[in-house]
């Protein structure tokens, strides 16, 4: 089993939960996160004073999948969360050990 | 006494009044979202203590009749010697004193704006009692008693001041300056950032304070005449003209008008309209507005170089505002509409005026100013003023109120930050 993190622009979320939706994925968890990469922030100006606004508002999403779909959600993602500029986001993959489902005690991908 | 002018200063009163809570709106939107109860109560404080002091002691050293040049006397204390019949002018006293009750409040109010984030409550509490007494009662007996013993200002320099561009915004922002000198800057300043939290209650704020402040300056008219209809079109139009100059000015430098810019001009027109707003014309009102806006949205980025966290810009606004107002008499003065007798420089006036309005200006500021710095030293070297390091950092609501302004945990669903019973 893998940990699929995508980092993405907020307003491409929906789109990508339609995507995964269609691809069969079943559920996730979705957080509003902060942060920057190549996408620098941006400037306000309160009274003249400038204040450079370094984070930028991102949705970074996690589903546990099972070792043959991988691939494929996380192409998913790509495709469905891709502007072409930058800002785009990331997507990265790590194993994950054991899953256990609270509900029944089922584990692994059982659980999934 | 007359029905009508009775009515209208009742009703100006009530307006002048809600100057402070919008007021703390208009502060409490400007700051960052841990400490926007204690910017509000800052104002509460002053509509709790300021009118305990006004029966006791405040209006009889302001407006006493027994008293000289300097202070009033003795004779309205715990308002003895006022009853429904006894008269001022064409109004009942009693009406007079609670409309004269109002610009107490509010302009102890205003003195916050350059403390934010930072002050012991207690300080502050301590404050609004001592500064009423030895700075505002005073002044407001210099510029405001037109009595036998009237104030120097008021009756020997017969410098003008329509409604308190020297007792109100001047001194403000000098007690604002020597505040925040006093008490430092704020943890952070330059280095983090510190948005207005919330724009919205600005704006709102910006609206409550050009609705009372009808009350404040046509009710200065002291009665419901034609003066008072002067007053209440100079204020109109200086505010929007004060706007556009603030938003001018931004669209100049950074090529947006921004909304705090249009709160902030108009609170800069309205300051520079109050002393002026019986002695221009409609039209001298605009050039003021427009003079207003543009040096006040300028003269907020000198704290910057200068180095001094007056953090709402209190000197930026109501010093910088009451000086132009004031000092802008002796040019733009004009007999045409009735409202005075005299001429500004640019009517045909010579600069007599000029000159007594420089005089009434600079006497104010040195006074305000000096009696700040020492009051603001006293109490912070006794029970201290300056809140700690931590507990401005963890947020001054939280430390000196106990309480938080907004609760983000409980807007959704279940939440593990929930407080326990």
């Amino acid at each position: 089993m893998k940990l699929v993190t995508a980092v993405i622009k907020p307003h491409k979320w929906d789109e990508v939960r339609e995507a995964l939706a269609s691809a069969g994925v079943a559920g996730m968890t979705v957080t509003e996160a902060m942060g920057y990469g190549q996408q620098k922030g941006h400037t306000e100006v309160y009274r003249g004073a400038e204040y450079d606004v370094v984070l930028v508002p991102k949705v970074r999403l996690e589903v546990v999948v099972d070792e043959m779909d991988v691939d494929m959600v996380v192409d998913t993602i790509t495709r469905s969360a891709q502007t072409g500029k930058i800002g785009d986001g990331k997507v990265w993959v790590v194993p994950v050990e054991s899953v256990v489902r609270v509900r029944t005690g089922e584990i692994d991908e059982a659980a999934l | 006494m007359d029905t009508g002018d009775t009515a209208w200063i009742l009703a100006s009163a009530a307006l002048v009044l809600l100057m402070t809570p919008g007021l703390a709106f208009f502060y409490g939107g400007m700051t960052r979202s841990k400490s926007v109860l204690n910017m509000m109560m800052m104002s509460f404080a002053a509509l709790a203590i300021v009118p305990v002091l006004w029966v006791l002691y405040g209006y009889s050293f302001a407006f006493s009749p027994g008293g000289s040049g300097l202070l009033g006397g003795f004779d309205r204390l715990g308002f003895d010697n006022v009853g429904v019949n006894t008269a001022y002018g064409t109004i009942p006293e009693f009406v007079f004193a609670g409309f004269q009750l109002m610009f107490a409040i509010i302009t102890i109010a205003l003195i916050s704006g350059s403390i934010a984030d930072r002050a012991r409550f207690a300080g502050w509490i301590v404050f609004v009692i001592v500064w009423a007494t030895v700075v505002y009662f005073p002044v407001a007996h210099w510029v405001f008693d037109f009595g036998d013993h009237g104030g120097w200002i008021a009756t020997k320099l017969e410098a003008l001041d329509f409604a308190g561009g020297t007792a109100v915004h001047i001194n403000a922002g000098a007690a604002g300056l020597a505040l925040a000198l006093v008490l430092g800057r704020r943890t952070g300043w330059k280095r983090d950032p510190m948005r207005p939290h919330n724009l919205p209650f600005v704006l709102l704020g910006a609206g409550l304070l050009w609705f009372g402040w009808f009350g404040f300056n046509a009710g200065s008219a002291v009665g419901a005449n034609g003066l008072a209809g002067l007053a209440f079109v100079n204020t109109a139009v200086a505010t929007a003209a004060a706007i556009v100059g603030w938003i001018a000015y931004e669209l100049i430098k950074e090529k947006k008008g921004t909304s705090l810019g249009a709160a902030s001009g108009a609170v800069a027109g309205l300051v520079a309209i109050t002393p002026a707003a019986g002695a221009l014309s409609p039209f001298g009102s605009v050039i003021l507005g427009l003079v207003a806006g543009v040096l006040c949205a300028w003269a907020v980025s000198w704290k910057w170089k200068l180095g001094i966290d007056d953090s709402l810009d209190v000197v930026g606004v109501h010093l910088v505002g009451g000086l132009v107002g004031t000092l802008l008499i002796g040019f733009l003065a004009t007999s045409n509409p009735g409202g005075v007798s005299v001429d500004g420089l640019f009517y045909g006036g010579n600069a007599d005026q000029l000159g007594k309005q420089v005089i009434a200006a600079a006497a104010v500021l040195a006074y305000s100013f000096v009696l700040t710095y020492v009051i603001g030293m006293i109490i912070d070297k006794t029970i201290g003023f300056r809140l700690d390091e931590e507990s401005e950092v963890t947020g001054i609501d939280q430390v000196e109120h106990l309480e938080s302004a907004y609760d983000y945990a409980g807007s959704t669903g279940g939440s593990p930050f929930k407080t326990g019973a």
